[in-house]
């Protein structure tokens, strides 16, 4: 019997009203006893529930929250709802179909923080959604759920919907309350962390959607009860957005722990029929990739982080025999070129190489020499890159490279046999005309 | 073999194009002189008015100049900067960032924007082979646009497309000269391929 706490009846109709989400208790007794508490007192009993973040660095959130400091400045909760991580689509899912949830798991943690000011980044690809969102706050203030003194409570809280413009790097947590703040979404060194200097420098609690989102349910089931779900340090259920070549794409919601093949194949199909898995990126393309030896590993936090990888934000993305781990690679390294905001030197340079030699190796125009420079390039990168981006593309490219090694050396010796140029059908000063990059 | 050199003389690509020395840095516009329309004006100064710090409000007022005119043109971007009290090189350093905001079109910019994922779940199942498929279909209007784009956080209906925020998928060889014709049309995208209708795969979500 699994346990289905966010997706439980997701698709009531008008489950994103206020009248239907009321109804199931939304909004209730959970959160006025919430409220209701001394902030400390909430900061222990989210501590105690042990619940990680869900967007993929997998913090304790009850710890982070606690690192906001007294004061009766303008304080600030930020939700993290830019999901632009490749593979993930839990959080479109909450915030479509229950964005109320999201709303009280707000009012909740902006208490827990002492925020007076709340804003949701929502990424701006996510039109319909956004508007959902926005109509779900409107009736929040209209019921007396938002603003000033929320329910009789004492407790006022402003919320402010921001829609993004299209940048993965938005998604990390301090080039969000760059972009916030109106500029480009650069990140920022930590420390200082958003605690102590995050949106227009004040004390800042970011969080994501679906981190947010659980704490309604950890109020009503009661912390203990939430750390009992899931495995050892990571407690509780986790939405996993599985895609890639499986028979049934979608968001799955799991207890943590349980064996990654009941994922893949149990909810999602495998891969489709005759077809083996190749390999998986199991916490987003930020992730180092296994193979189908690792299908048996449980998928929680420690259990990944011990194989060598990352849960991150739940993703779990499937590739098949039937695709070459070059294209897999190429793909992973255009999209960090693309997203990399060229602040840091590390990232901004190693990205771009790595796409470029992964291209030449498309091409046709590498030696296995390529292959010791590119995983070079990770090295150097990872721990060196002001932000999570860095390393987010060296780990899976040097993951690929060195579980494949065989695999890459035969496409580059295949693709070096093909090529009009080197093989001599075509002169190079021929090829330079015709665009050739030689 | 001859060594490729650009014009200038180098191998190494310069600015695209070169700065002008002679003339002063653009300052803030002055309303004087700089027209903008009111409902652009007043959408601009709403979104200002929700923010602590007005200058928030540079993403989603360059949306609605976008809107406007098509693209981040250079006079929207005046427009934009004369209300924002801001300089244009602060919002063009903003719109160049993002995406999803248009600096480099020509015009009257795009009335239509077609984004098709090419990014690693979609690409598994035939993104770009669709994206160079829905672009032949589409065709040669001007104003619209036909773009690849990065993961739109829709990989469970891979290979998908998102027509101005509606986002339709699984998008199959079949159904690519009906969406091209929508698109032209501006009809509404495969109605009954619409992620925003689609239920929850999870087996005990509606148990």
């Amino acid at each position: 019997m699994s346990l289905h706490l966010i997706l439980k009846n997701i698709d009531e109709p008008g489950l994103n009203t206020l009248e239907v989400y009321r109804r199931r208790g939304g909004y209730g007794e959970r959160m006025l006893k919430a409220l209701r508490m001394q902030p400390e007192e909430l900061v222990e009993e989210l501590k105690a529930s042990g619940l990680r973040g869900r967007g993929g660095a997998g913090f304790s959130m009850g710890m982070k929250a606690s690192f906001m400091p007294k004061g009766t400045m303008d304080k600030y909760l930020v939700c993290n709802a830019d999901e632009s991580e490749p593979g993930t689509f839990k959080d479109r899912e909450i915030i479509q179909k229950i964005p109320h949830l999201l709303i009280e798991g707000m009012i909740i943690a902006a208490h827990a923080a002492g925020a007076n000011r709340a804003f949701i980044y929502i990424r701006g690809e996510y039109v319909q959604q956004a508007d959902i969102l926005e109509a779900a706050v409107k009736e929040a203030y209209e019921a007396g759920l938002l603003g000033e003194n929320i329910l009789g409570t004492g407790m006022s809280l402003e919320l402010t919907v921001k829609r993004g413009a299209g940048a993965y790097i938005c998604g990390e947590e301090t080039g969000l309350l760059d972009s916030l703040e109106g500029k480009r979404g650069h990140p920022r060194l930590k420390p200082p962390f958003p605690a102590n200097q995050g949106l227009y420098q004040g004390p800042t609690l970011i969080n994501n959607v679906e981190t947010l989102s659980t704490v309604p349910l950890i109020m009503e089931m009661g912390a203990e009860e939430y750390a009992k779900i899931g495995a050892e340090g990571s407690s509780g259920t986790k939405l996993v957005s599985v895609s890639g070549n499986v028979k049934r794409p979608g968001n799955y919601e799991i207890e943590l722990g349980i064996p990654a093949r009941e994922i893949i194949y149990g909810l999602a199909g495998g891969p489709p029929d005759g077809r083996r898995v190749k390999l998986w990126f199991p916490g987003g393309s930020s992730s180092p990739v296994l193979t189908e030896d690792d299908l048996d590993i449980p998928y929680d936090f420690n259990s990944l982080q011990k194989a060598g990888t990352m849960l991150g934000s739940g993703a779990i993305i499937v590739v098949d025999d039937s695709h070459s781990v070059v294209d897999v690679a190429l793909w992973t390294a255009e999209f960090y070129r693309h997203e990399s905001c060229g602040k840091c030197s590390p990232c901004r340079e190693g990205t771009n190489w790595t796409m470029k030699m992964m291209r030449r190796i498309r091409d046709g125009m590498a030696t296995p020499m390529d292959l010791d420079i590119i995983e070079s390039i990770c090295d150097n990168m990872l721990g060196n890159c002001l932000c999570a981006l860095g390393d987010a593309m060296a780990m899976p490219i040097s993951s690929m490279v060195r579980k494949f090694r065989s695999e890459f050396e035969e496409y580059i010796e295949r693709a070096r046999e093909a090529n009009p140029v080197l093989s001599g059908t075509v002169a190079p000063d021929e090829a330079a005309l015709q665009g050739a990059v030689l | 073999m001859e060594v490729r050199r650009f014009s200038h003389g180098s191998r190494v690509p310069g600015w695209d194009e070169a700065a002008r020395l002679s003339r002063n840095p653009a300052e803030v516009p002055d309303p004087a002189t700089t027209p903008v329309p009111d409902e652009l004006r007043a959408e601009i100064e709403a979104e200002m008015a929700k923010f602590p710090d007005p200058r928030s409000a540079a993403i989603p007022a360059l949306k609605a100049a976008q809107r406007l005119h098509g693209w981040c043109s250079p006079e929207a971007i005046e427009q934009v900067a004369c209300v924002m009290r801001v300089t244009p090189a602060y919002l063009s350093a903003v719109a160049t960032f993002y995406d999803m905001l248009d600096t480099d079109a020509e015009g009257d910019g795009y009335r239509r924007r077609v984004y098709v994922c090419t990014n690693i779940s979609c690409s598994l199942r035939g993104g770009r082979e669709l994206l160079q498929k829905l672009r032949e279909a589409v065709g040669d209007a001007e104003d619209i646009q036909v773009r690849g784009f990065e993961c739109l956080g829709a990989c469970d209906i891979a290979p998908m497309v998102s027509v101005d925020g509606v986002y339709v998928g699984p998008v199959e060889e079949s159904d690519i000269e009906e969406l091209a014709r929508q698109i032209r049309e501006g009809s509404e995208p495969l109605p009954d391929k619409q992620l925003i209708k689609r239920p929850s795969v999870d087996p005990e979500a509606n148990a």
